[in-house]
């Protein structure tokens, strides 16, 4: 495709990270002749003067741009870098941050790409003529033949799925969504890559989260300063145990840098911001089947109007496990696994699977803390 | 049809200069310090050059213009070479608020080695008050430097009653004409500046060559040390070629620059009038009548800017906003910002600029597209976003 000449009737902008996955989701777009034009979102600051200890050597980096720039030339299809600066630092960057002071444990790739790829991105696209946002996503879109209800699945990849990240799409974000690789095996689209000779099919995956250090502490430390106060580590029948430096620092499951002694392990079960307190247990308190999930967002059906069979993953890295979801109060669902589940961390998405279907994405939501009223955690079947 | 309204970037290099310029990438190789024959003819082709931008700008003196490598360059030689050589005199700096980047973030770098920077702003329409440099003077300030005219609004600065003022004060007076030389009517003595930054590139000549003149008696200190080219000032085997293109430039520019000024500026209206007129809700930045003749800013509040440039190019049509950052990506302009203007304003703004090759279809053709355009992100706007999901 000439860049030169460029049709505008269906144009697709494909979001480049710099990354293997985005630039062969380009390529397979554009041989199958969709008119394509590739972005990069600039999300670090521009000001700053360039620091080596900067995390922005991955995902949507400088270098990345290039990387893009380069795979999008290759390509024979036009490339912008648009400014998301003010955009990314609120919408993820500010929700990072707000959720360790809160005491939970973010996933910022979820409003990434809510708020950010097929949010604001995509609004910005259809301004200039753009029908759909395409990525490089391991996952798959399809339609419900009697409801018409646009369908999120797993990507065919069980290993690189991400269906677990884009929980949060709209029906009409979904509607305007391209996963171009998602049918395809993470070598195969190397090997895509190598045939087009894209220099990114060697580039390693990037890993963790795209804009902070993989330790996490001093970078939330810099932005969130006074937010991040010392208080008391407790366990739960309220004996005071020990000091923490800011619940930010701290993540349900955690052992390590407690620095407590105690003849057998111990480990954060509860995060409370209420009190600022840390509150350890036992491996045993980490244990529980219930899981309280709030902000829902639902895909295969309109809502949950009854107890429901699915199978549930509370991380990324773990396997979807068997359960039921249940209406709860107040639009939030009540979860429960018929095994108990380790280390449920609050501010981690549940993200449901149909239980027949389990490539097929029922809805998902943001794990909240339970309540001392609901149980503390590790009470129930443990 | 594919047009070209980026002129302030960038000019494309007029066929006259590239001849001008091509024997001294070819056969004319010299290097203008040697002393033999190929020497002595390179050495000829730039003062040749040296005497046509100087007189270009009312010296009678060639060896008051400096080549330099761009005119950001010259910039920078203007502000450290004054700085540096008199800080024994004073350490205080004047700049405006709306200088382009070259000028501000020397005044800053000056700043972060231990100068302090004032700077000025402007009113809402982008204009300056002399008296405000007057009243800025103290008995420590070494340096004022104001642009001639604003590369995102093309307005103009009181440049002549500025200089009055720095000389009755007895402070060098630097004055960043990249925009407006070639364009408009410059005279280093009218002007009463010491220094005055120029560049190739804007004005149909090559990239990577500028040009700073530099009134006899200035103390400065050079940026560049080695060998003492331009009489010591600026150091490194002359860009004879790049000389050459700056002069023949020069020259192009100043054959019939009045009517050239005229003819780009009702363009420049045409192209103004009509968008206000067609685009709902546009409005003009910067004076109407204070400035260059072929710069037009203009907002389109409620949408981005980013969206707006992005749409043109996909239709063949070049503009620009701000600055870019060295991704490529936008930043919001400082210029605006000092102006007053909204977040939405300012964020909504382009700016078009035209050049000798500018024609009434190109304007033509803009009017076409961008009015439906404008109407068409609005609707989208008003409708709202996709729908988010959970958050």
């Amino acid at each position: 495709m000439n860049a030169d000449e460029l049709s505008l009737e269906g144009l697709v902008a494909v979001a480049m990270s710099g990354g293997v996955d985005s630039a062969v989701a380009a390529a397979l777009l554009v041989r199958q002749g969709v008119p394509t034009v590739g972005v990069t979102l600039r999300i670090w600051p521009s000001r700053r003067p360039a620091d080596p200890g900067e995390r922005f050597d991955s995902c949507c980096s400088p270098a990345a741009v290039d990387d893009a720039r380069a795979a999008a030339a290759a390509l024979g299809i036009r490339h912008y870098v648009l400014n998301y600066e003010a955009e990314f630092d609120r919408e993820v960057v500010g929700y990072f941050t707000a959720a360790y002071l809160a005491g939970e444990t973010p996933n910022p790739c979820v409003p990434c790409n809510a708020r950010l790829k097929f949010g604001s991105l995509l609004e910005r696209a259809r301004g200039w003529g753009a029908a759909r946002v395409a990525t490089g996503h391991y996952a798959r879109i399809g339609r419900d033949p009697v409801s018409g209800r646009h369908l999120l699945r797993r990507g065919a990849d069980p290993r690189k799925d991400q269906s677990y990240f884009l929980y949060g799409l709209s029906q009409a974000q979904l509607g305007a969504a391209l996963f171009p690789v998602g049918h395809l095996r993470k070598e195969e689209t190397r090997r895509i890559a190598a045939e087009l000779g894209l220099g990114v099919a060697g580039k390693a995956d990037s890993q963790e989260v795209c804009f902070a250090p993989r330790d996490y502490r001093p970078y939330l430390r810099e932005r969130a300063g006074e937010g991040i106060a010392p208080g008391i580590i407790r366990d739960s029948a309220g004996t005071v145990r020990g000091e923490h430096r800011g619940l930010a620092l701290y993540t349900v499951g955690q052992r390590r840098g407690l620095g407590l002694g105690n003849p057998r392990p111990l480990y954060v079960i509860d995060l409370d911001p209420a009190t600022n307190e840390v509150v350890v247990g036992e491996d045993r308190d980490l244990w529980t089947r219930e899981v309280r999930v709030e902000a829902l967002n639902w895909i295969a059906i309109p809502f949950l109007e009854a107890p429901r069979r699915v199978l549930a993953k509370i991380r990324y890295a773990q396997a979807a496990a068997a359960a039921t979801v249940a209406p709860a109060a107040a639009g939030a669902v009540a979860l429960t696994f018929e095994a108990p589940q380790r280390a449920v961390a609050p501010g981690q998405a549940a993200v449901f699977y149909d239980a027949a279907d389990p490539d097929l994405v029922v809805g998902g939501g943001t794990i909240r803390r339970r309540a001392p009223a609901d149980g503390a955690p590790g009470r129930e079947g443990a | 049809m594919k047009v070209y309204l980026d002129h302030n970037a960038t000019t494309p290099l007029a066929a006259d200069v590239l001849a001008a310029m091509q024997p001294y990438l070819t056969e004319r190789f010299g290097n203008p310090s040697s002393l033999h024959a190929w020497g002595q003819e390179a050495r000829q082709a730039l003062e040749g050059a040296r005497t046509a931008v100087a007189r270009a700008l009312g010296s009678r003196d060639k060896d008051t213009l400096v080549f330099t490598g761009s005119g950001t360059e010259a910039d920078n030689l203007a502000l450290v070479g004054v700085a540096q050589a008199q800080q024994a005199r004073g350490r205080h700096l004047i700049v405006s608020a709306v200088e382009h980047h070259a000028v501000l973030n020397t005044a800053a770098f000056l700043g972060r080695q231990g100068f302090e920077v004032t700077r000025i702003g402007v009113d809402a329409e982008g204009l300056l008050d002399p008296e405000a440099v007057r009243r800025a003077i103290r008995p420590d300030t070494i340096l004022v430097s104001l642009m001639h005219g604003n590369n995102e609004t093309g307005v103009l600065f009181p440049v002549a009653a500025a200089g009055r003022i720095c000389r009755e004060r007895r402070v060098t007076f630097h004055c960043d004409a990249v925009q407006s030389f070639g364009k408009v009517p410059l005279d280093v003595e009218a002007l009463q500046v010491d220094l005055l930054s120029v560049s190739a590139h804007k004005i149909h000549g090559p990239k990577g060559v500028g040009g700073l003149y530099i009134r006899r008696g200035t103390r400065m200190v050079p940026l560049l040390h080695g060998g003492a080219q331009e009489r010591s000032r600026r150091a490194g085997t002359e860009n004879v070629a790049g000389a050459v293109g700056l002069a023949a430039a020069t020259t192009l520019m100043l054959r019939d620059q009045t009517a050239a000024a005229k003819r780009v500026a009702d363009l420049r209206d045409r192209l103004e009038h009509g968008l206000l007129a067609a685009a709902p809700g546009a409005v003009r930045n910067g004076h109407p009548g204070e400035r260059l003749p072929h710069t037009c800013n203009l907002s389109f509040p409620g949408l981005e800017a980013e969206s707006l440039i992005l749409a043109l190019d996909l239709q063949g049509i070049a503009v620009s906003s701000g600055a870019a950052c060295s991704s490529g990506a936008l930043e919001p302009s400082h210029v605006l910002e000092a102006m007053g203007l909204s977040r939405d304003r300012a964020a909504s703004a382009i700016r078009f600029s035209l050049g000798r090759g500018s024609t009434a279809e190109e304007i033509d053709r803009v009017l076409e597209v961008l009015p439906p355009l404008v109407a068409r992100m609005r609707r989208i706007h008003a409708g709202g976003p996709p729908g988010r999901g959970a958050p």
